[in-house]
């Protein structure tokens, strides 16, 4: 290229470079357009959602309570009693909690670490006004016994680190011994493992009714006339468009004991009047209601496909002598596998996060883990644990969504 | 769906079994929601149909829940419909003018990073509402905007620009870029060229879009659950509490006017989408 002549444009500069600027310039103009929103998105939304990691692996209170502690007991080897050093900046520590009246709170966190702390703390709390300067070490041990067993300094050492990852072990039902060691809660105890597998089943299960309703549905759609189609159409998209909480109402009321669903299985025979079964409050109403919201969810995207494969297709295969149902399975419905894709895994992603239907119809039985997160993020106020549980959602939740990305492509999808 | 003469008995039957199976899918789907609407005008207080009710008897019906909704003293539906519109439509309005810019951007060939910026863009719509709610939630609590007006605003439109960025991006796919070379050429200058020639065009798409945005707005309730204060309740957070209390039928009454809404938006909806089928047509 260099031997032969460059070509200019008018105003002397080579063209390829010109070229160059032109196409840089137009690079910086098309991100300055989306740069707003995505500036707007990244602060007010992807940073904070970023930021429930450090929340949920953050375990500053105690080491903030105890500073000085915790700079004694890093000589300690942990195997006999601490030294003075540690019972004094233990006492020095303390001394400020309760003045500050915020030792409460790091009972409650001991507590949590071994069982018995707290009561050993309050007495100390009560004792401690009248200690003596010097040789702190006598004095705690003499106001409890417990004191002199070294289990309740390696339960207060355990929590030194500003990081844990026992929340994210919590999620899954296990701990932490106090050797070090996870080990898994007492079998009574494993509530979390229940809601992970329940919400996947639920999610599983929807997703299949879901697919075996919406298919011959849009199967028809795409097939009829379209003025006909057109009319059918609006009896999957009012319900889209309807708020959740109108169609969860509605089932609240079908669902209900003396509901129509109830008087119809008893107008036809199938249950007894006075036996009528409940069908709220636990996982049937969870199936039916997920079921019925989700479905134009798939409805739609299996509708976008199938539109596009033409009728003449399964008309050639007839006439090539195919009986109508090889026809369909081996031509008509490979051809839909993309609408199948995308349908299921919109559906299975949004009903693994569902929350406000499972929360109103789903009673104790059909809860789901977003019902857990909500617990902990209002009621008990465990906003670390609501976040691990909530970002050990999201990555199961993104891995799907990583495969929809492969398969199907997240530009394909279509809003009605 | 007429069959052909020729066909045989037991395809016959299974052609009519295929559409009892659809006829069954679309009552399931539409049928709930009719029932809310004889039973927001219930004379009792029951959420049954009663007696009267199953005699078409006049004085079963009544619109008492309906006054109730209105002028019922102890209800917070006048506050919840004000601030559920007031929210919704600046919600609507931003998503609309930062998801069209955005889909403007992304529509340009020229784009750098495409399929990465396009994830995160529509990523609060795949993310579970849940975790955006606990995320959202920190960051407002974290800047004061937790139970304000505008902290619920801009949740919203961080959950509506999605949908604006798909429908718009749709539109765009269609279009010509040359239109807009040709108003460069002759003089006009870039927000001109925007005003007159691009947005008359992917209006029916920005449009849909900002449907898209206000319904999710003003049906959003996980999000302000976590967020609203008492003087920020919404019509869905009313309804929430009041389907978890007890069922009562002035909730139906509000549920029936919900229903005849999203009919009204669905028409536009509709018609919107047939225009813009048809504009794009013609461009063909």
């Amino acid at each position: 290229m260099s031997s032969e002549q460059k070509i200019l444009s008018t105003d002397g500069i080579p063209l390829e470079e010109s070229l160059k600027q032109a196409e840089k310039k137009n690079k910086i103009k098309a991100f300055l357009l989306v740069t707003p929103l995505l500036l707007f998105l990244i602060i007010t939304y992807i940073i904070p959602i970023a930021d429930m990691f450090s929340r949920s692996i953050d375990d500053k209170m105690v080491t903030n309570m105890l500073p000085k502690t915790y700079k004694a007991m890093e000589q300690w080897d942990g195997k006999e009693l601490p030294q003075e050093e540690v019972f004094e900046a233990f006492y020095l520590d303390y001394k400020i909690l309760v003045e500050n009246k915020t030792a409460g709170r790091l009972q409650t966190q001991l507590n949590y670490e071994k069982n018995g702390f707290k009561s050993v703390l309050k007495k100390l709390a009560r004792k401690q006004k009248k200690f003596e300067e010097g040789n702190y070490k006598e004095q705690i041990m003499k106001v409890h016994k417990r004191w002199r067993n070294v289990d309740y300094w390696r339960a207060i050492k355990r929590r030194a680190p500003a990081y844990t990852y026992s929340k994210y072990l919590k999620g899954v039902d296990m701990y932490s011994n106090e050797e070090g060691k996870i080990v898994q809660v007492a079998e009574d105890r494993r509530i979390h493992r229940i809601l992970w597998s329940r919400t996947l089943e639920v999610a599983f299960f929807v997703t299949l009714f879901c697919f075996l309703m919406a298919y011959p549905i849009a199967h028809l759609l795409a097939t009829l006339p379209m003025k006909y189609s057109n009319l059918l159409m609006i009896c999957v998209l009012l319900p889209f468009w309807t708020s959740l909480l109108v169609r969860t109402a509605s089932w609240m009321i079908l669902l209900q004991q003396q509901g129509l669903v109830n008087d119809f299985f008893v107008w036809i025979g199938l249950v007894a009047d006075d036996n009528r079964p409940e069908m709220m409050y636990n996982k049937t109403g969870t199936y039916v209601a997920m079921t019925q919201i989700l479905l134009p969810f798939m409805v739609l995207p299996l509708y976008s496909v199938m539109k596009t494969i033409s009728p003449s297709l399964m008309r050639a295969g007839k006439s090539l002598g195919a009986t109508p149902g090889v026809a369909f399975f081996k031509i008509y419905f490979p051809l839909t596998i993309p609408g199948i894709g995308a349908g299921c895994l919109l559906v299975f992603i949004l009903a693994i996060g569902y929350y406000i239907t499972p929360a109103l119809v789903g009673g104790a039985s059909g809860t789901l883990i977003s019902n857990q997160i909500a617990y902990h993020m209002k009621s008990t106020l465990d906003w670390s644990f609501a976040s691990a549980m909530g970002l050990m959602l999201l990555t199961g939740v993104l891995v799907i969504y990583w495969i929809y990305n492969k398969l199907v492509g997240v530009d394909n999808i279509k809003l009605g | 769906m007429a069959l052909p003469k020729y066909t045989e008995p037991h395809y016959r039957v299974w052609h009519y079994f295929y559409l009892f199976v659809c006829g069954c899918v679309f009552f399931f789907l539409i049928a709930p929601l009719f029932v809310i609407f004889p039973l927001s005008f219930n004379a009792e207080e029951f959420l049954v149909f009663t007696d009267g009710m199953k005699r078409l008897d006049p004085d079963a019906f009544s619109t008492r829940w309906y006054k109730d909704m209105v002028y019922g003293t102890k209800n917070p539906w006048g506050l919840a419909a004000k601030n559920s519109f007031i929210i919704a439509i600046f919600a609507t309005i931003g998503s609309i003018i930062l998801g069209t810019l955005a889909a403007l951007g992304l529509s340009s060939r020229h784009m750098p990073y495409k399929g990465l910026i396009m994830a995160t863009l529509i990523s609060p719509m795949i993310v579970p509402l849940i975790i955006s709610g606990v995320a959202i939630f920190f960051f407002m609590a974290k800047v004061g905007l937790a139970a304000t007006h505008l902290g619920i605003i801009l949740a919203h439109i961080i959950l509506g620009t999605p949908f604006v960025v798909i429908t718009v991006t749709a539109t765009l796919s269609g279009f010509d870029h040359s239109i807009t070379r040709a108003a460069s050429s002759l003089g006009s200058n870039p927000f001109n060229t925007f005003m007159k020639i691009t947005l008359p065009l992917i209006l029916p798409g920005v449009i849909s879009g900002g449907l898209f945005a206000f319904v999710t707005s003003f049906d959003e309730v996980v999000v302000v659950l976590f967020l609203a204060g008492l003087d920020n309740t919404t019509i869905p957070v009313q309804m929430w509490t009041g389907l978890r209390e007890q069922l009562s039928p002035t909730i139906l009454a509000v549920a029936t006017c919900l229903i005849v809404l999203s009919i009204l938006i669905l028409l536009t909806a509709e018609l919107l989408r047939r225009r813009s089928e048809r504009l794009r047509g013609i461009n063909r």
